[in-house]
């Protein structure tokens, strides 16, 4: 556990410091969305790399956290650090609900569901044009401030957004090595042997479920308030299998997998730019030779890689 | 302690269960033995809740606990080591260890407490010990029975269930794990019912044994009574039988 402690600190003092480092408004924008990115994949995480339950349908619980604080601040005009754990809740107590009847499916049929989730909740943002303002998206949202500083740089929202990155990292990690950690893993891997142990299997995967939409939901109200703008398209079904590919890649299972995945995912298409119109075939074609050369996510692979390097093999083993 | 009342399960339209009765006393070892698909599996299962029984009444120290849900039962005091072992294998021993106490740990009892039976599981099972931080799935079948039992064991039950514990083992193995269940009972009080292929070594074990048949109950008795049954050594024994040869 300390040495889980020692890791985060690390990390934290890593993100922390990373503006003085870096210069230049573009990169400090990118790692903003890398801050959101990672808050996402580490809520979905939790469900698919821990209970091993999937869902395509996270972008759906991302975008209503963006909307609820949207229309919330805008139209209502109610104070937006109010909204925000008002918006969580919401979102947490509707997957909760729907979480009981979705959950009982497995496997592919579960994927099918949550898809399905994540296509209604789209098509609510794009057809209910007196609140969302429909596909050409809702404008106007405010800044988030606090006392006399307002969160409108990107210096400035990339420590807003990252102290709520790091918050979520600690709580997940906290999470994940506590006796609900090890009753999701067991979940994973028997759901029979879980229940005869005494785990509420039912209710747990219910329970993890609806904290992840509320973690998403959370990131989503402060995506709006960064952006300012947010318009349906950016909570479609393409986003949540990015979310996927994220955790996929990143690690399964693993936190800081997540960041790295969403860390990559992010900044990669932003390098490519370069490659001009090869871009995306470049971006599949490493996102295949990743998963087929590390299976097990970058955050093992990196440094089996590592050690491969150091110590090629046939290399004198007994040194 | 545990009575099962005319106790009908099913699978979908499959009956797996037909007014099933038995019983166990507090402290006693009671074995069912039968074929393949005779419903003995389904028996524990319909104990410890994962199978619920469509009709019929369980009692648990005379209370009904019919319809709980397997939690609940874990929390009563019944635990069920499950057929095939169902370690959690990308987990360590010592999480597995503690998965099994995870109720207790809701109920704040203190860590050093459920620590301080772990380590009693590790004397009970001293090769669990040596291989404490390794991955469940990395043992042998042998090892991993033994962890199975101890998770159960983390709960603290007065009452285990175990379901074909010598599965696919060597005989010096299950002699070794049939000796730990002798123990349990003996130290503890631990009442066990033990659902078995191994017909002789369970009955040698048990005080008591039920034979199943498709679904019913057609034989009961005092174990050694039953391993004297003609019926029970040509079936389920392999003694006695009639040589045929063609000629």
């Amino acid at each position: 556990m300390k040495k889980e402690l020692l890791k985060f600190l690390a990390f934290a003092v890593l993100v922390l410091a990373a503006p003085y480092a870096l210069s230049g408004g573009y990169i400090m924008n990118v790692l903003v969305f890398v801050g959101i990115n990672t808050m996402l994949a580490v809520a979905l995480n939790l469900l698919l790399g821990y209970a091993g339950q999937i869902s395509l349908g996270h972008a759906g619980f991302f975008g209503l956290g963006a909307y609820l604080s949207g229309i919330l601040t805008t139209t209502a005009g109610w104070n937006p650090w109010l909204v925000m754990p008002l918006a969580a809740a919401l979102v947490g107590v509707m997957a909760f609900v729907i979480g009981f009847p979705i959950l009982k499916l497995k496997g592919h049929y579960l994927a099918m569901a949550t898809l399905g989730l994540g296509i209604i909740i789209y098509i609510v943002f794009n057809e209910t044009v007196d609140y969302t303002g429909g596909p050409s998206g809702l404008s106007g949202i405010p800044n988030l401030s606090a006392g006399s500083i307002t969160f409108d740089s990107d210096v400035k929202n990339y420590y807003l957004i990252w102290s709520f990155t790091l918050a979520v990292c600690l709580f997940a990690i906290n999470l994940a090595n506590s006796r609900v950690g090890r009753a999701l893993r067991a979940i994973h891997d028997s759901e029979v042997a879980a229940r005869v142990v005494g785990v509420n299997a039912r209710l747990l995967k219910v329970q993890i479920f609806a904290l992840s939409a509320m973690i998403s939901a959370l990131a989503g109200s402060l995506y709006a308030h960064t952006m300012t703008f947010i318009s349906p398209a950016s909570f479609g079904f393409n986003f949540s299998i990015e979310l996927l590919t994220m955790v996929v890649i990143g690690g399964l299972g693993s936190i800081y997998g997540s960041f790295l995945g969403a860390a990559l995912l992010t900044l990669l298409p932003e390098f490519l730019r370069a490659a001009q119109d090869y871009d995306i075939v470049i971006y599949g074609g490493m996102l295949m030779v990743m998963v087929m050369f590390m299976p097990g996510g970058l955050v093992r692979g990196v440094p089996d890689l590592v050690r491969k390097l150091v110590k090629p093999r046939g290399g004198d083993r007994h040194a | 302690m545990l009575r099962l009342k005319n106790i009908n399960t099913y699978y979908g339209k499959v009956h797996a269960l037909k007014n099933v009765s038995l019983h166990l006393a507090e402290g006693e070892i009671v074995t069912l033995i039968g074929a393949n698909g005779a419903g003995k599996t389904t028996i524990l299962n319909t104990i410890s809740g994962v199978t619920p029984a469509a009709a019929g009444e369980l009692q648990f120290n005379k209370e009904t606990i019919s319809a709980l849900a397997p939690d609940r039962i874990v929390k009563l005091g019944i635990s069920q080591v499950p057929e095939g072992r169902q370690v959690f294998k990308p987990l360590s021993v010592e999480d597995n260890l503690e998965l099994g106490a995870y109720l207790r740990y809701r109920n704040r009892e203190g860590k050093d407490t459920i620590h301080k039976d772990m380590e009693q599981i590790f004397t009970l099972f001293p090769r669990l010990e040596e291989r404490r931080r390794q991955l469940a799935g990395t043992m042998s079948g042998g090892e991993q029975q033994m962890l199975a039992i101890g998770r159960a064991l983390m709960a603290k039950p007065r009452m285990l269930l175990l379901d074909e514990p010598s599965m696919g083992l060597a005989p010096l193995v299950v002699q070794e794990i049939f000796k730990v269940l002798a123990q349990l009972r003996q130290e503890h009080g631990t009442t066990i019912l033990l659902v078995e292929q191994n017909a002789k070594a369970a009955l040698k074990l048990a005080d008591r044994g039920y034979v199943l048949e498709t679904g019913k109950v057609i034989l009961e008795g005092q174990a050694d009574e039953l391993l004297e049954n003609a019926e029970v050594k040509r079936a389920y024994l392999g003694k006695d039988k009639k040589e045929i040869w063609e000629r």
